[in-house]
C-alpha cells in the first residue's frame, strides 16, 4: 500500500504551522512533539502506520473552522479522525498532515423525544447515544461492532451499519442533520430536525465521504422507542448452500427480522473454542433475531421455524429466556476476538447479492487452497454484507501480502457477482487501489468532482477513497498552488 | 421538439446534440413546466432484474410504475416508501414513472417510519449534462463504496442528470393493516397525539391530521401494518394510548388502504382552486407555522412533519412562515420559486455541483442548483 510523498514544503514550515495552531487552540490542544504525536500514527488498520505532522484536538466548531482556516491558509493537509477505530485506514495520518481529532467534542446538545432526535457533538461514541436515551426507552438504530468505542463523526464519515441494519437502515437512514465546517474554515448546518433535504440532498452526498468533504462537528440523529423484546433463533445447516436457500424463503415469506447473522465452519470451530457459546458443529449456522412483544415474537418465530424445519436443519435452538438468548448471540459477538486468540487475521467487507452466496462461499473455498491461507467467514446475511476472516502470521515473511492479494481477490469476485467492494468499513486507502475494479474512470470522475466542490484545494484526507493515480492531477495542482 | 431515445447510447446522443435547454420528462404527471426540447424517458422501460429473496429490484428508468406495482405484488412485496400519485392533485394524465418518482424522491405517508425514496435507492444509471454516462452505487442493500451520488440523484429533478437506470430495495407486504381514528382533536393536541403513537413501541407506519374530515369534523389516523395477531395487538395497545378520547379502531385492511391513499394523494385538495404547498418542519412546531400560513385548507402528515396547505393563488407562504427549521416547496402554482431558498453557504454547494454535473446549464434549466 503505497502512500503519496511528503510534501517537503509542508515538512520544512512545521514550526510556523504549529505556532499558527497554537494562535487558534488552547495550548493543551496541539500536539506537535513527536512521542506525543506517534499516538496517532494509525487506526485499526494496524498493519499501515505514519505519524502525524501535529494533532490537534478541538472543543467546539468555532475551533474545528479556526484550525481548518490556518491549514487551508498555509496548504497543510488535514486528516480528520474520530476515535480511531478504522478498519479500512480512514484516519491513517500523512507526515505532512494536520490529524484533526474530534474526541473533545462529545457533549449531547439536546434530547427531544416528541420529536424523536438527539443532537450530539461527534466526538461521542456510537453506544454512548443509545445510553443517552434508553432509559427513557429509546436507542440509536446503527450498531457496529465497535459501537463501544467508535465515534458518530466516523460512523457518518464511512456511513457504518451494523448488525441490525435489515430493518433499520444504516447511518445515512438515520442522520437527520448536521453541522459541517468546510476546509476553508466555512461553517453550515445541512438538514435539521425535520425530514428530506430543501434541495440536493447534500447530508446524504456528506455521509460516507470519509472526511473528504467537510469536518462534521454536531449530527442531528433520529431515535427509535426500543421494541418491547426481541428473541433469536439458532439454526444449524448441513451446508452452505442449504442455508442460504432458508435465508432467501425466510425474506420471500414476508418476514422481516431485525439480524440475519451467518457463520461458516471455520468460524463456528474458532469462537467454540474461544466462548464455548454450545454452537453445533455444522457447516453453517444462522442467528435469525425478530422484535416485538412476546406474543408478535412467538407469531413470527413460528413461521421462521417452520421454514427451516423444510430445509432439514441439524440443530433447531430457540431462546426460552435472556440468558439462552444471550448465550446464543455469545459466540457471534466474540467471533472476531476468537480469530485474534488464534491468528493474526484480516477482516473483509465485500457485499453480494443474496442470491450469490452459496458460489461465493465454495469459491472463497477454492482460493484459500490456492492461496494456502484459511478464512473463516461471519457476516451478515440477510442484506449479503460479508465478513470473510482471512488468516494469517503477521511474523512470517511475505504473509501479509498475500493476504493482501487474497483479499483483493475475494473483493473482485464480490464485483465481479454483482455486488460492492466494501458494505460498511469505508474505502480509505485498503481498497482505494480496488476501486478500478468496481467503478469505470468517468464514475470515478463523477465522484471526485464533488470533491473539486467541497474542497477544491484536496486538502482534506487527500490520499484515500480515489487511486492515488486518479486523483494524482488533483493533488499535485494543489501542492503547486501553494 | 420531442427527443424519445431507445438507450442509454441514444440518451447520451440526444444531450451531447442538444442545442438548448431540455425538459426531461417522465410521465409527465407532477407538473414541472420549464422551457426546452422535451427529452422523454418512456422508451428506455422494462424491469431488468428482480430478486424477490434479495430484496432488490432494478428498472429502467422509463418504465411506468404501474409495470413495477404489479411485479412486486404478483410476489407479495411493495414500494416500502408509498410514492404519492400526483395526477389528482395537479390535473395531469400520464403514467408516472420510476424515474420520475426517484427524481423527485417521491414518499409517502410510511416516510416517517421507514424512510423515503432515497433511503430505499440502492444505485442509479444516469447521463450527465456534458452526455458522460454514470453509474453509482449497485444492486446491493450496503454499500459504502466511494461517494453516495445514489443520494445526489434522488431529488434532484433531473438537474445534474438525466437517470437512465434504478436499482431499489423492496420490502414485503404486511399480512394486513388497521388504522386507530381519534376524533375531534385541535392540530397541536393532533401532533401531541401523534408524537405518544410514534414514539411507543408499537410501530406506527403512517400519522395523519386531517383538521376538516369527510364529515367536516377533525380526525387523526394512526396506522398498524403486519401480520394479523400483531396489528390487532398494537391496535389496541395504541387506542388504550388515548383513554378519555373519542377513539375508533378500523380494521377492515381495504379501508385502512383506501384512507391512506387518500391522506398518500392528498385527495382533499383534488379539483379545489388555489396552490398547493409542502412544508417539510419539526413536528412540534407544526401546528404554529400552520397557522402562520393562513391556508384555505390543510392535511398533517408524518406526525407534522408535513404540512400540506392549500392557499389562495399567489400567497407568499415562505414570508408568512419566516425562519424557521425546515423548507416549502410550492407543488403547484406558479407565482414563487418551486423550490426553498438555500442559505449563501449551501447555495453556493448547490451551485458548484449544478456547475460540475451540468456545465452548460441544459438539463431542466430554471429548476434547482
Amino acid at each position: 500500500m503505497q502512500m503519496p510523498t511528503p510534501d517537503a514544503n509542508v515538512l520544512s514550515r512545521k514550526t510556523q504551522i504549529v505556532a499558527r495552531l497554537q494562535e487558534v487552540l488552547p495550548g493543551d490542544a496541539v500536539i506537535s512533539d513527536e512521542m506525543e504525536t506517534r499516538a496517532y500514527e494509525c487506526d485499526a488498520l494496524t498493519a499501515y502506520k505514519c505519524a502525524p505532522l501535529a494533532v490537534v484536538l478541538p472543543s467546539s466548531t468555532e475551533e474545528v473552522s479556526a484550525v481548518l482556516k490556518v491549514c487551508h491558509d498555509m496548504g497543510v493537509p488535514v486528516v480528520p479522525r474520530g476515535s480511531g477505530t478504522s478498519l479500512a485506514g480512514g484516519a491513517l495520518p500523512t507526515a505532512d498532515c494536520v490529524l484533526l481529532g474530534v474526541a473533545r467534542m462529545n457533549d449531547v446538545l439536546e434530547t427531544d423525544y416528541d420529536n424523536r432526535f438527539i443532537r450530539v457533538q461527534t466526538g461521542r461514541t456510537n453506544l454512548s447515544v443509545t445510553g443517552a436515551v434508553e432509559a427513557d426507552g429509546f436507542f440509536y438504530a446503527p450498531d457496529p461492532s465497535s459501537q463501544l468505542a467508535c465515534a458518530i463523526a466516523g460512523n457518518i464519515a464511512m456511513n457504518s451499519g451494523g448488525a441490525h441494519c435489515l430493518k433499520y437502515g444504516v447511518t445515512t437512514n438515520n442522520l437527520m442533520g448536521v453541522t459541517m465546517v468546510q476546509m476553508d474554515g466555512t461553517v453550515m448546518e445541512i438538514g435539521g430536525k425535520h425530514l428530506d433535504a430543501g434541495g440536493y440532498d447534500l447530508l446524504g452526498l456528506i455521509c460516507g465521504s470519509e472526511g473528504q468533504l467537510g469536518v462534521v462537528t454536531e449530527a442531528t440523529l433520529r431515535i427509535l422507542p426500543k421494541p418491547e423484546g426481541a428473541r433469536p433463533v439458532l439454526m444449524g445447516f448441513d451446508s452452505n448452500e442449504v442455508a442460504g436457500a432458508c435465508v432467501a424463503d425466510i425474506i420471500k415469506a414476508g418476514v422481516l427480522p431485525v439480524a440475519i447473522e451467518f457463520m461458516d465452519r471455520p468460524c463456528i470451530e474458532a469462537t467454540e473454542a474461544f466462548a464455548k457459546a454450545g454452537y453445533p458443529m455444522c457447516e453453517a449456522l444462522l442467528i435469525v433475531e425478530v422484535e416485538g412483544s412476546p406474543a408478535e415474537i412467538d407469531e413470527q418465530l413460528a413461521l421462521i421455524l417452520e421454514i427451516a424445519r423444510r430445509h432439514n436443519p441439524v440443530e433447531l435452538r430457540e431462546a426460552k429466556d435472556a440468558d439462552e438468548a444471550g448465550r446464543i448471540w455469545l459466540g457471534r459477538k466474540s467471533a472476531f476476538g476468537a480469530m485474534g486468540q488464534i491468528n493474526d487475521y484480516m477482516c473483509l467487507d465485500g457485499t453480494i447479492p443474496v442470491s450469490e452466496l452459496p458460489c461465493v462461499l465454495r469459491r472463497i473455498g477454492e482460493m484459500s487452497k490456492e492461496y494456502g491461507l484459511d478464512v473463516a467467514n461471519v457476516f451478515h446475511a440477510g442484506d449479503g454484507n460479508m465478513h470473510p476472516l482471512i488468516l494469517f502470521d503477521a511474523n512470517k515473511e511475505g504473509d501479509l501480502e498475500l493476504c493482501e492479494a487474497f483479499g483483493a481477490d475475494i473483493l473482485r469476485l464480490c464485483v465481479e457477482v454483482g455486488g460492492c467492494l466494501t458494505g460498511e468499513h469505508g474505502v480509505g486507502i485498503e481498497k482505494r487501489d480496488l476501486m478500478v475494479d468496481q467503478f469505470a474512470p468517468a464514475d470515478l470522475e463523477a465522484q471526485m468532482a464533488v470533491k473539486d466542490v467541497f474542497d477544491p484545494a484536496w486538502l482534506l484526507n487527500p490520499a484515500k477513497v480515489f487511486p492515488l493515480a486518479a486523483s494524482e492531477s488533483r493533488r499535485s495542482v494543489a501542492l503547486a498552488a501553494e | 421538439m420531442k427527443m424519445r431515445p431507445e438507450s442509454e447510447t441514444d440518451l447520451a446522443e440526444a444531450i451531447a446534440t442538444a442545442n438548448g435547454p431540455i425538459r426531461v420528462q417522465g410521465g409527465g404527471t407532477r407538473g414541472v413546466t420549464l422551457d426546452g426540447d422535451v427529452l422523454e424517458t418512456g422508451g428506455l422501460s422494462g424491469i431488468t432484474l428482480y430478486e424477490p429473496g434479495s430484496l432488490t429490484l432494478v428498472a429502467q428508468a422509463g418504465t411506468p410504475l404501474a409495470e413495477i406495482e404489479a411485479a412486486l405484488d404478483a410476489e407479495g412485496q411493495r414500494l416500502a416508501f408509498e410514492p404519492m400519485d400526483h395526477r389528482g392533485l395537479m390535473g395531469t394524465s400520464g403514467a408516472p414513472t420510476i424515474g420520475g418518482v426517484v427524481a423527485a424522491n417521491v414518499s409517502g405517508p410510511r416516510r416517517v417510519s421507514v424512510g423515503a425514496c432515497r433511503d430505499f435507492m440502492l444505485g442509479v444509471r444516469y447521463v450527465d449534462g456534458t452526455s458522460t454516462i454514470v453509474k453509482n452505487g449497485g444492486r446491493v442493500m450496503k454499500n459504502v463504496t466511494g461517494y453516495d451520488l445514489v443520494k445526489l440523484m434522488s431529488g434532484s429533478w433531473g438537474t445534474l442528470g438525466v437517470l437512465t437506470e434504478v436499482s431499489l430495495k423492496v420490502l414485503p407486504k404486511p399480512e394486513t393493516a388497521a388504522s386507530v381514528l381519534i376524533d375531534g382533536l385541535s392540530d397541536a393536541d393532533a401532533v401531541s397525539a401523534m408524537a405518544k403513537a410514534l414514539g411507543s413501541p408499537f410501530e406506527v407506519s403512517g400519522a395523519a391530521h386531517i383538521p376538516v374530515g369527510l364529515d367536516g369534523h377533525p380526525v387523526t389516523i394512526l396506522r398498524i401494518e403486519g401480520f394479523a395477531g400483531s396489528v390487532a395487538y398494537r391496535a389496541d395497545q395504541i387506542a388504550a394510548l388515548f383513554g378519555g378520547l373519542a377513539v375508533r379502531v378500523e380494521r377492515d385492511a381495504d379501508a385502512v388502504a383506501k384512507g391512506w391513499r387518500w391522506v398518500r394523494d392528498v385527495e382533499a385538495f383534488h379539483g379545489r382552486p388555489g396552490d398547493v404547498w409542502r412544508i417539510s418542519c419539526t413536528p412540534s412546531e407544526a401546528a404554529a407555522l400552520a397557522t402562520n400560513v393562513g391556508a384555505e385548507a390543510l392535511l398533517y402528515d408524518w406526525g407534522g412533519g408535513l404540512i400540506w396547505a392549500r392557499v389562495t393563488e399567489g400567497t407568499d407562504v415562505r414570508t408568512r412562515l419566516g425562519l424557521f427549521d425546515g423548507h416549502a416547496t410550492l407543488v403547484r402554482g406558479t407565482g414563487q420559486a418551486k423550490f426553498q431558498p438555500e442559505p449563501g453557504p449551501i447555495a453556493a454547494l448547490s451551485r458548484g455541483l449544478r456547475q460540475k454535473f451540468d456545465p452548460k446549464g441544459i438539463l431542466n434549466t430554471g429548476l434547482m442548483g
